[in-house]
C-alpha cells in the first residue's frame, strides 16, 4: 500500500508557506550563488574554482532534476508510472534546437542561408512546413511547450478517457516513446535522423560556446527548475492535488464522489508534460546536441528509478535522485562504464524492493526521530 | 482573469450554498425508477427483469441472500456497471444509463461501499473536503480555497460521525468501524439527493448501530434512502419498507412483517437464517 | 549481349556434342598436349580472351571440359608453381587436396602459396554458367538437366532453338520438358510471336515477364494485345502469391509473437505483475542454443533439439530465481515489480556483454530447416519459419493442455479468476506463483530457442519483444491463451500486410496507434474475462 505523510495543512494553498518548499529553495539558491562565486570570482589556479565544464555539467543535471520533478508529479501523485516522459523531453529539446539550427543562418558547412545542413544533404529544396516559424525565438519558445502538450494531450485524452492505467499505461507510453524514436530516426522526417541537430552557436544572440552564456544557462535552468517546483507544489498542495492523491489510492471512489477522474489526469499529465518539454529545452543548448536517442525507452525509465530512489511523491526527493544518479553516472561512466548498467540494474532492484520511500523517506524517518511530539493537532 | 475568478467563486458559493438543488425532477413521485432491469455476465444473470421504485424521501431496506443481485443492484444506478436490458431513471428527467459515475454522482446520488474504501493517504478531514458538494471541475478544484463555512460545515459531520478527534490523522489508520463512519461522513458532505448505503454497520459495535439507526431515519424525508444490510436486526429497527431480492429480481415487498410472513421469502431466505432474523 | 554470342558459339559446339554422344565409343582422347594448350590459353590476363579461350575448350570435344569449366566457374582450377595445372577438390581448409586437371589423378594436398588460380570476372561467370548449362542438358544425371533447363529461362537464342527443340522431345522427365519449352516460348514472345504469349500465359516466371513486357511494346498490334493480356492475368496472379507470401511472413511474425507473448500471458494473469526481464529470458533461451552447438560441433540439428528442454530449464530456473529474490516482496506493487525487473533485465544483458561478448553469436540453421518449400516460381516459404511456426502451435497446444487438464492449470485459472478466493478455498497462491512463473519463463526459453533460428543472437534480443508482446497481450485480453493466440498472429500479419505500403517504422507505429484506439472500444481485449471477478 502506498501510504505517505498526511499531506500538510490544507488550507495553505500558498506552496511557499510550507517548510519543506522553503528548505528546498533555499538550498537550490545557495547551490546556484556558491557555484556562480566559485566560478567567476575563484581564480582558476584555486582548487575551490569551479571549471566551466563542471557548471555545464550542474545544468545538465539541473534541467534533469526538472524532468523528474515533472515525473514525480504524475508518478508520485497521480499514480500514473510514465515510461514516456522521455520523450515530452526530447521533443521540448527539439523545439528548441530546430530554434538554434534556424539561428545558424547561412554560416553551415553548406552556408545555405535558409536549410539547415542536414537538408541540403538530403537534397530537400525548402524547408517542411513544421520548420516554419522557429526563427523567431517566441515561437519556438512556445512550440517549447505546446509540442509536448498536445501530444500529451492527444495520447492522455485517449489512454484515461478508456481508463488505461496501472501497468498498461505504463507499457503504452513506452510503446509511445519507442515508436517516436524510430519515426525521429528516419531521415524523410526532417529532423537530422541518426544525428538529429546539432552545431549550435548562438541562443538569443549570445554565443553558446562561451562560458558566460554556459553560465547563464546553468543559472536559468536553476531558476527554470526554482519555478516549475513551485507550480507542482502549487498543485499538489491545491485541492486538485488532493483530488489526485484520492485517484491513485482508490480511483473508482474518486468518481463516485463526482470527480471527472480523467479530466484531472489529463490536465496534470499535460502540465507535467509541458514541464518536461521545458526541460528538454533547457538542456539542449547545453549539451549541444538533440537526437533521437533521447526517446530511448531505457533514458524514459531510468527518469522513474531517479525519482524512485530520491522519493516518491516529495517534489524534492526527485531533485536529489536526479542529481544523485546522474553524478554516479558520470562517475561510473568515467571510471568503469561495464559497470553502470550493472550499478543501474541493481539500483532498480535494490530501491523498490529495500527503499520503497527513497532518500526523502530516509531524511523524514530521521526528522521524526528527532521531533517525535510534533502532530497535527499542534499545528492546527 | 480576475473577472474570470470572481464569476467563477460565486458560481461555486451559489453550489455550495444550495448543494440540494439538484435538477432532479420528482414531481411525478418517484426519485429512482427501475424498469425490466437484466444483467448478464457470460449468461449467467446477475439482475433478472428487476422493478424497483423509491419514493421521494422514502427509507428503503433492501435484504437478500448472497448472489441475490444487491451490489450488482447499486453498480447499476451509480454508473459503474450497464445493464444488458431495462431502463434506470433517476427522478422523471434523468436517464442514468447514459451518464457516467462523475455525473451521476454530481446529479445527487451517493454511494457507501461493502468495502469501505476511504483516501487512506489523506487525512480525515481532507476525505470530507474531497467529497463534499462543490464544483468538480478543473479549475475550481484547482483554485478552490478553505473557507469559514467549508470549515463550520465539515466540522460539524465530523462531530455526526464522531471522528472529530482524528480530524488531521491519515485515514488508513482508522479501524474498520471508523471507516464505516468516515465514508458515511463523506456521503452526508455529499448532500445527495438518493443516498445508496451498502452494508453500514458491518463492523460496529451496538452504540454505534443505533446511531447509524438514528441517522439514516433521520435523513429520510429530506433525502431518500436505500439501505442493503444483511443484520435484520438493524434493518427491523429502522424499515419501514423492504424490498426482498432472490436471484436477480424482487421476491416480496412491503413492511418488515409483511415480508417475513410471505411464505416464498421464508422458503429462501429467512427460513435459512432464521435465528439471524429473530 | 556478350552472352547471346557466346551462347552462339556455345550451339555450334552442340552440334558436334550431339554427334560425340551418338558415337562416344570411336572417339580417341584428345592428347594431351593439345589438351594442355586449351587450358594455358584461359591463363591470360584479358578476359576477352579468356572468353574465346572457354569457347575454344568446349569446342574442343573434350570429355573432361565440363569439369574444367565448373572448376574454373568455383575458382577451383588453378595453376601451380610448376605450370602444371590443378584442379582443388576441396578449398574449405588450410591445405588443398588437389588433382591434375589432364590426368584427373591425386596430387595429394598443396598449400595456396604454391597455386595460383585462374581468374574471371561476371560476365565470364555468366558465359560459363550458360555453357556448363548447355552441356548438362545431355547428362544423365536429371537433377542436373533439371538445373540447367531453369538456366536456360531466357537465355535461349535462335542458334539453340532448333537443338532445344529436339531436346523437348527426346526428354523424358516432364519437369525438364516444361523448363525447355517455356525457355522457347520466352524467345519466341521476345521474338515478338503468337505462339510464345499463348504458351507464357500463366508463367509466374520473371523472366517471361520481361520477355511478356517486352513483346506488348512491340510490333505487331494483335500479339501486343495478347501479350497485355497475359501480362495482366501475370500481374494478377502474382499478386494472389505476394498476398500468400505476406500471410505466411505475418504468421510467422505472428507465431514468434506469441511464443514470445504467451509466456507473458500467463504470469501477468496470474500475478498480475509485467515481467519486464521476459525478453531477456528468451535471450537466455537463445543463448542456450548457441551454448549447445559449441558443446556439440557438427551437430546443430541434435543440439538444437536439445536445447528445447534446455532452453525451458535455464529460463525457468532464472524466472524462479527472478521471483523469490524480488518479485514475491513487492506483492501488490505492480508498478515497482516492473521496475525492478526492468533492472533485473538490465544486469542480465550486461551479464551477456561481459560474459560471452556483446557482439552476435552464430547459431547454425540444421540441414532440414534450411531451404525453402518451392510452391512455384513467384512463391517458396522458408522452411525454418514453417518450423518455428508449427513449434509455436505445439507450445501453445501443450500449454492449453496444461492449464485444461492437469491440476496446475486449475489453481493457475483459480488464481487468475480471483486470488483471495482461491487461497481460501486452500489452494497455495504463492506455490501457484513460484509454478506459473516457472513455466511462463521456461516458454520464454522456448520462444528464445525458436527465435534463435530467425535472427541475430544477441544481448538486445530480448528487449525489442517485450513491447510488442505486451501489446499481444493487452490486444488478446488478460488471462486468456486463445486471445494471445489470435492477438498474436493477426498483429503479425498486419504488421506485414501494412509494412511495404507503410515502411518498417510507420507499420510499427500504426500497430501502436491502432492498438491505443483499439483498447478506446474494448478495454479487456478481445477476448475479455467477464463477471465480477473481472470487475474489481
Amino acid at each position: 500500500m502506498m501510504t505517505q505523510p498526511p499531506s500538510s495543512q490544507f488550507w495553505l494553498t500558498c506552496p511557499f508557506g510550507e517548510r519543506a518548499t522553503q528548505v528546498f529553495l533555499g538550498v537550490l539558491f545557495a547551490a546556484l550563488l556558491i557555484v556562480t562565486v566559485l566560478h567567476v570570482a575563484v581564480p582558476q589556479g584555486s582548487p575551490l574554482h569551479v571549471n566551466a565544464y563542471t557548471v555545464n555539467l550542474f545544468g545538465k543535471y539541473l534541467s534533469y532534476a526538472l524532468l523528474a520533478v515533472a515525473v514525480d508529479l504524475v508518478w508520485g501523485y497521480l499514480g500514473i508510472l510514465s515510461l514516456g516522459h522521455g520523450a515530452f523531453f526530447a521533443i521540448g529539446g527539439y523545439a528548441m534546437g530546430m530554434y538554434l539550427m534556424r539561428q545558424i543562418g547561412d554560416r553551415g558547412t553548406y552556408g545555405h542561408p535558409v536549410l539547415p545542413d542536414f537538408m541540403v544533404f538530403l537534397n530537400w529544396d525548402s524547408l517542411p512546413w513544421y520548420w516554419q516559424g522557429f526563427d523567431m525565438a517566441w515561437f519556438a519558445f512556445a512550440m517549447v511547450l505546446l509540442a509536448p502538450g498536445l501530444l500529451a494531450l492527444v495520447f492522455g485524452f485517449l489512454a484515461f478517457r478508456s481508463r488505461v492505467t496501472g501497468v498498461y499505461l505504463s507499457i503504452i507510453t513506452q510503446a509511445l516513446t519507442f515508436a517516436l524514436m524510430l519515426a525521429f530516426f528516419r531521415n524523410e522526417m526532417g529532423f537530422g535522423g541518426n544525428n538529429g541537430l546539432t552545431d549550435f552557436r548562438e541562443l538569443l544572440g549570445f554565443n553558446l560556446r562561451s562560458n558566460d552564456t554556459r553560465l547563464g544557462l546553468f543559472l536559468a535552468t536553476g531558476v527554470a527548475l526554482a519555478l516549475g517546483y513551485i507550480l507542482c507544489r502549487a498543485i499538489v498542495t491545491s485541492k486538485l492535488g488532493r483530488v489526485c492523491v484520492a485517484t491513485r489510492d482508490a480511483e473508482a471512489r474518486t468518481r463516485f464522489i463526482g470527480y471527472r477522474v480523467e479530466r484531472f489526469q489529463l490536465f496534470v499529465f499535460v502540465v507535467s508534460a509541458m514541464l518536461a518539454g521545458l526541460a528538454g529545452a533547457l538542456y539542449v543548448p547545453q549539451v549541444g546536441i538533440i537526437n533521437p536517442s533521447e526517446f530511448s525507452p531505457l533514458f524514459s525509465i531510468e527518469i522513474v528509478l531517479w525519482v524512485a530512489l530520491g522519493g516518491r511523491a516529495t517534489l524534492y526527493g526527485a531533485v536529489i535522485g536526479a542529481m544523485l544518479v546522474n553524478y554516479a553516472k558520470t562517475v561510473f561512466t568515467g571510471v568503469m562504464p561495464d559497470a553502470w548498467l550493472f550499478a543501474l540494474g541493481a539500483m532498480f532492484v535494490l530501491v523498490t524492493v529495500l527503499l520503497p520511500k527513497g532518500v526523502a523517506g530516509l531524511l523524514q524517518k530521521q526528522r521524526r526521530k528527532k521531533t517525535p511530539t510534533i502532530t497535527k493537532e499542534a499545528t492546527a | 482573469m480576475s473577472l474570470l475568478q470572481s464569476l467563477r467563486t460565486r458560481d461555486r458559493v451559489f453550489e455550495f450554498m444550495a448543494p440540494a438543488a439538484s435538477p432532479v425532477d420528482v414531481r411525478h413521485g418517484p426519485i429512482l425508477y427501475m424498469e425490466d432491469v437484466t444483467v448478464s455476465f457470460d449468461g449467467f444473470k446477475a439482475i433478472n427483469n428487476l422493478n424497483l421504485t423509491i419514493d421521494n424521501g422514502e427509507l428503503r431496506c433492501i435484504i437478500g441472500p448472497n448472489g441475490a443481485g444487491k451490489t450488482t443492484m447499486m453498480d447499476i444506478i451509480t454508473g459503474k456497471t450497464r445493464p444488458t436490458e431495462g431502463s434506470v431513471w433517476f427522478g422523471s428527467r434523468h436517464n442514468l444509463l447514459n451518464m457516467n459515475e462523475p455525473e451521476i454522482a454530481s446529479l445527487g446520488i451517493g454511494r457507501k461501499f461493502q468495502k469501505p474504501t476511504v483516501f487512506e493517504a489523506l487525512s480525515v478531514f481532507e476525505n470530507l473536503e474531497l467529497a463534499m458538494a462543490a464544483d468538480k471541475r478543473i479549475f475550481p478544484t484547482l483554485t478552490a480555497r478553505m473557507t469559514g463555512e467549508i470549515k463550520d460545515r465539515i466540522d460539524e459531520v465530523l462531530e455526526t460521525i464522531g471522528l472529530t478527534t482524528l480530524r488531521f490523522q491519515p485515514a488508513g489508520i482508522l479501524s474498520h468501524g471508523q471507516k464505516q463512519w468516515l465514508e458515511i461522513g463523506m456521503l452526508l458532505m455529499q448532500r445527495p439527493r438518493l443516498l445508496l448505503v451498502d452494508e453500514p454497520v458491518a463492523g460496529m459495535t451496538e452504540q454505534e448501530m443505533e446511531r447509524t439507526a438514528e441517522l439514516l431515519t433521520g435523513l429520510a424525508g429530506k433525502q431518500s434512502v436505500v439501505v442493503v444490510e444483511h443484520d435484520m436486526g438493524f434493518v427491523r429497527s429502522i424499515a419501514r419498507k423492504v424490498t426482498v431480492l432472490h436471484q436477480g429480481s424482487v421476491l416480496a415487498e412491503g413492511s418488515m412483517d409483511q415480508v417475513s410472513n410471505d411464505p416464498n421469502v421464508v422458503e429462501v431466505y429467512l427460513g435459512a437464517d432464521d435465528e439471524e432474523a429473530a | 549481349m556478350r552472352r547471346f554470342l557466346s551462347l552462339g558459339f556455345v550451339c555450334c559446339l552442340l552440334l558436334s556434342l550431339s554427334l560425340t554422344a551418338q558415337a562416344q565409343t570411336n572417339v580417341t582422347p584428345p592428347d594431351d598436349k593439345s589438351a594442355y594448350a586449351l587450358l594455358e590459353a584461359l591463363d591470360v590476363d584479358s578476359y576477352r580472351d579468356k572468353g574465346e579461350a572457354i569457347t575454344a575448350v568446349l569446342q574442343s570435344d573434350d570429355e573432361r571440359a565440363r569439369d574444367w569449366l565448373q572448376a574454373l566457374l568455383d575458382g577451383r582450377l588453378q595453376r601451380s608453381d610448376d605450370g602444371r595445372f590443378i584442379v582443388v577438390l576441396d578449398n574449405s581448409g588450410r591445405n588443398w587436396p588437389v588433382a591434375d586437371a589432364l590426368t584427373g589423378e591425386p596430387l595429394g594436398e598443396m598449400s595456396r602459396r604454391e597455386l595460383d588460380r585462374i581468374g574471371i570476372n561476371n560476365a565470364l561467370r555468366n558465359q560459363l554458367r550458360s555453357a556448363i548449362a548447355v552441356v548438362d542438358l545431355y547428362s544423365p544425371n536429371v537433377e542436373r538437366r533439371r538445373t540447367s533447363a531453369n538456366r536456360l529461362l531466357g537465355e535461349v537464342d535462335g542458334e539453340l532453338l532448333a537443338p532445344i527443340n529436339e531436346l523437348i522431345l527426346e526428354e523424358d522427365d516432364g519437369q525438364v520438358r516444361n523448363r525447355l519449352s517455356q525457355a522457347v516460348a520466352i524467345y519466341r514472345t521476345e521474338q515478338g510471336e503468337m505462339e510464345g504469349v499463348e504458351a507464357l500465359t500463366g508463367s509466374l516466371h520473371p523472366r517471361a515477364r520481361v520477355a511478356l513486357s517486352r513483346a506488348a511494346h512491340g510490333d505487331d498490334p494483335v500479339v501486343a494485345d495478347a501479350a497485355r493480356n497475359a501480362l495482366a492475368s501475370v500481374e494478377q496472379n502474382l499478386k494472389i502469391n505476394r498476398g500468400v507470401e505476406t500471410l505466411y511472413f505475418g504468421l510467422s511474425l505472428g507465431s514468434v509473437l506469441v511464443l514470445a507473448a504467451i509466456g507473458l500471458a500467463i504470469t501477468f494473469g496470474v500475478m498480475g505483475v509485467i515481467n519486464m526481464a521476459h525478453g531477456e529470458l528468451m535471450m537466455l533461451g537463445a543463448y542456450t542454443t548457441w551454448m549447445m552447438q559449441q558443446l556439440l560441433p557438427g551437430q546443430p540439428g541434435l543440439a538444437l533439439v536439445l536445447s528445447i528442454p534446455a532452453g525451458f530449464l535455464v529460463a525457468a530456473l532464472v524466472g524462479v530465481a527472478i521471483e523469490r529474490s524480488v518479485i514475491q516482496f513487492l506483492k501488490g506493487r505492480p508498478l515497482e515489480t516492473l521496475l525492478a525487473t526492468f533492472g533485473i533485465s538490465l544486469i542480465l544483458q550486461q551479464l551477456v556483454r561481459t560474459g560471452i561478448s556483446p557482439l552476435n553469436r552464430t547459431v547454425i540453421t540444421p540441414e532440414w530447416m534450411s531451404g525453402s518449400l518451392v510452391i512455384n516460381d513467384a512463391l517458396s516459404l522458408t522452411i525454418n519459419r514453417m518450423v518455428v511456426l508449427a513449434f509455436a502451435l505445439v507450445v501453445f497446444a501443450g500449454l492449453m493442455l496444461i492449464m485444461r487438464r492437469t491440476r496446475l492449470g486449475l489453481e493457475v485459472r483459480a488464481v487468475t479468476q480471483n486470488r483471495a478466493m482461491a487461497r481460501s478455498m486452500g489452494i497455495r497462491a504463492t506455490r501457484v506463483d513460484i509454478m506459473t512463473f516457472a513455466l511462463g519463463s521456461g516458454v520464454a526459453g522456448l520462444a528464445g530457442v525458436a527465435l534463435s533460428q530467425l535472427t541475430n543472437v544477441g544481448p538486445n534480443l530480448g528487449q525489442n519483444y517485450i513491447i510488442d508482446s505486451f501489446m499481444v497481450v493487452v490486444f488478446g485480453g488478460v488471462g486468456n491463451l486463445w486471445g494471445t493466440l489470435v492477438a498474436g498472429l493477426s498483429l503479425g500479419v498486419i504488421n506485414q500486410v501494412l509494412e511495404p505500403w507503410a515502411g518498417a517504422v510507420l507499420a510499427k507505429i500504426i500497430v501502436l496507434v491502432f492498438i491505443i484506439l483499439f483498447i478506446q472500444k474494448r478495454p479487456r481485449g478481445l477476448f475479455p474475462q467477464k463477471g465480477r471477478a473481472a470487475e474489481g
